[in-house]
C-alpha cells in the first residue's frame, strides 16, 4: 500500500471538512444532541432505578459508546456517498489506486470525523450530567476500538452496497445501524432477549462490549476475556466486509456500473 | 505509447454493447472514436480505462495486457477527461490538482501545478472552489487533471461538448500545442466532427457496438463520397447496416 496515496485520499476529506463550517457543526450538533438527550433520561432512570442507583449514567455511558459505533460507521458511509455526490467516482476509479488503498484511506478519515463529534459531546457530559465516559479506565480504549472496527465494517457493507446497487442504496446506509440496535443490547442486558435472539445477538460483537461496559461500571470487574471475545467478533466481521466490498467491486466492473454510478 | 484492442466484447445480459471491436493506435497519434449515442463508445473507453471487464478480447498498452495485475502500472501512465465526469464542487481548483497529483506520483506537484494553470490560464481562480466555476472553466480544469502526470496515453469524451466557440477552440489549441511538446497518444471521442478533422490522424467508425468503418478522414470521406466527416458521418448513421 502506497501512503502517499491514502494520504492524498484522506487529504480530499480534511479538505472539505476544513472549509466549511456548518460541516463541522453539523459533525458535533448531532452527538451533543444525543447526550443531552440521553442525559436527562439516564438522570430520571438514576433516580428511579434500583438497578442503576449506585451507578450514576450507565445509559449516557451505553448511549455515548453507541454514539460512537454510529458515528463511525456514518462516516466511512458519507465520504463514500461524497464521491458519488460529487460525480467524482469515474475520476478516483481510473486513478492508479488500489482498492485496498481506498478501504484505508476511508477507514482512517473516518476517525476523524467521529472524534470530531464525539469528543465535544463527551466533555460536555462530564459537567451537564456528571457521567465521564473516562470512568470505564483502561478497557475504554479497547471498547472503543472494537466499535470503530464494527462500525467501519457495516461502513463497509454498506458501500459495497452502494457501488452494487448504486446511489439508490443510500438509504441502507442510514438504516443500517437502527436495524442492529435491538440485538446490541446496548441499553438493557442480554437476558431481556428471548432466547433465540440471545443467540443471534451473541454473533454481535455489540452484546459483549456494552455487557462489559455495565459490569465495568456497576460491577467494577473487567472481563478480558469479553474484551477478546468482541474484539475477534469485529475482526472476522472486518474481514468479511473486506471481502463483500471486493466482491461488490468486481461485479460493479461486471456490469459496468463505475463508469456512471454519480448519475 | 501504443494502443491495441483486440476482438474485444463487452455483453450485458443479453444486450452486446461491444461486439468484437479491434483497432490499434500507434505512438502519439490521435484516434477519434465516432459513432451515434448508444453505439458502445463509453463502453469501449470504459473498458480501456479498466472501469468494465471486457467480456471476452484483450487490450494492450505497449504490448502490456491491461489485466488487474497491471491495472496499477498502466493507470498511472494514462488520464481521462470528460464533462459527464466531475471534480470535488466543494474544493478549490488548487485542492483539486494536489489531490490528483498526488494519487498519481505526480512528483514536485507545486511547480506541476503552476506550469498547468499558468498553461490553461487557471491562474485567476486557483483558490475559487470548483463547483463555482462556468462550464467553460470547469473543462479547463479537468483538462488540467487528466494532464497532471504528464500521461502518455489520454482518453477525452468530448472534450469540448457544450462549450462556446471561444473556449471549444481554446481547447482544441491547447491540445494541439501539448501533443506537438509531449509524447502523447490520445483517443477522441466526440460529435463534433469539426474537432475531429482537426485532431484527428484515424477514425474509428462504431455502430451498434461493431466498427463500420475506419481510416483516416480524407479516405472515408472519398470512400463514401461525401464532402466532409460530417456527411460521412450522417451518412453511416442513418445507414440500414449494410456496412457490417
Amino acid at each position: 500500500m502506497n501512503l502517499n496515496k491514502i494520504f492524498a485520499l484522506s487529504l480530499r476529506h480534511i479538505y472539505l471538512i476544513k472549509g466549511s463550517f456548518p460541516r463541522i457543526l453539523d459533525l458535533i450538533y448531532w452527538p451533543t444532541i444525543q447526550i443531552f438527550l440521553w442525559g436527562f433520561i439516564s438522570k430520571f432512570f438514576t433516580l428511579n432505578s434500583s438497578f442503576y442507583e449506585n451507578t450514576v449514567g450507565i445509559i449516557l455511558s451505553a448511549a455515548i459508546l453507541y454514539d460512537f459505533l454510529f458515528r463511525s460507521s456514518i462516516s466511512y458511509n458519507m465520504m463514500f456517498l461524497e464521491e458519488i455526490w460529487s460525480r467524482n467516482f469515474t475520476n478516483l476509479f481510473i486513478a492508479p489506486i488500489k482498492v485496498s488503498e481506498i478501504i484505508a484511506a476511508l477507514t482512517f478519515t473516518a476517525i476523524f470525523r467521529t472524534l470530531i463529534g464525539l469528543v465535544p459531546a463527551s466533555i460536555i457530559a462530564i459537567p451537564l450530567f456528571g457521567v465521564s465516559i473516562f470512568k470505564i479506565g483502561f478497557p475504554l480504549i479497547f471498547l472503543l476500538v472494537t466499535l470503530y472496527i464494527f462500525g467501519v465494517t457495516l461502513g463497509l457493507l454498506v458501500t459495497a452496497g452502494l457501488v452494487r446497487f448504486g446511489p439508490s442504496f443510500e438509504n441502507i446506509a442510514w438504516a443500517s445501524l437502527f436495524f442492529l440496535a435491538p440485538l446490541g443490547c446496548i441499553y438493557y442486558p442480554i437476558e431481556i432477549l428471548p432466547e433465540w435472539l440471545q443467540i443471534i445477538a451473541k454473533l454481535l460483537p455489540l452484546v459483549h462490549i456494552f455487557e462489559e461496559m455495565r459490569n465495568i461500571l456497576i460491577y467494577d470487574i473487567v472481563d478480558y476475556y469479553q474484551i477478546l471475545k468482541a474484539i475477534l467478533i469485529s475482526f472476522i466481521y472486518f474481514v468479511m466486509g473486506i471481502i463483500v466490498f471486493y466482491w461488490s467491486y468486481d461485479g460493479a466492473k461486471d456490469r459496468g456500473t463505475l463508469i456512471n454510478i454519480g448519475e | 505509447m501504443k494502443l491495441k484492442i483486440k476482438n474485444l466484447v463487452k455483453k450485458f445480459e443479453s444486450t452486446t454493447a461491444v461486439d468484437n471491436i479491434s483497432f490499434e493506435i500507434e505512438k502519439n497519434k490521435t484516434l477519434g472514436l465516432l459513432g451515434p449515442n448508444g453505439c458502445g463508445k463509453t463502453t469501449s473507453i470504459g473498458m480501456m480505462l479498466g472501469l468494465i471487464t471486457p467480456t471476452s478480447g484483450k487490450i494492450f498498452i505497449n504490448e502490456i495486457s491491461l489485466e488487474p495485475k497491471n491495472r496499477i502500472e498502466l493507470l498511472s501512465l494514462m488520464n481521462f477527461a470528460s464533462p459527464y465526469i466531475e471534480l470535488p464542487k466543494k474544493l478549490t481548483v488548487k485542492q483539486n490538482l494536489e489531490i490528483y497529483a498526488r494519487l498519481y506520483g505526480v512528483e514536485k506537484i507545486s511547480e506541476r501545478i503552476t506550469e498547468m494553470t499558468e498553461d490553461l490560464n487557471l491562474k485567476t481562480f486557483l483558490n475559487k472552489k470548483t463547483g463555482e466555476l462556468s462550464s467553460g472553466q470547469k473543462n479547463r480544469v479537468s483538462l488540467a487533471k487528466s494532464l497532471i502526470n504528464k500521461p502518455k496515453l489520454l482518453f477525452l469524451d468530448e472534450p469540448t461538448a457544450s462549450l462556446d466557440p471561444d473556449v471549444g477552440d481554446f481547447i482544441r489549441e491547447y491540445l494541439e500545442k501539448y501533443k506537438k511538446n509531449n509524447e502523447l497518444t490520445m483517443l477522441l471521442a466526440s460529435h463534433n466532427m469539426t474537432e475531429v478533422e482537426r485532431l484527428c490522424d484515424s477514425i474509428v467508425m462504431m455502430k451498434q457496438g461493431q466498427i463500420v468503418d475506419q481510416g483516416t478522414c480524407a479516405e472515408l470521406t472519398s470512400k463514401h463520397g461525401r464532402k466532409n466527416l460530417e456527411d460521412t458521418f450522417l451518412k453511416i448513421a442513418r445507414s440500414k447496416n449494410e456496412f457490417k
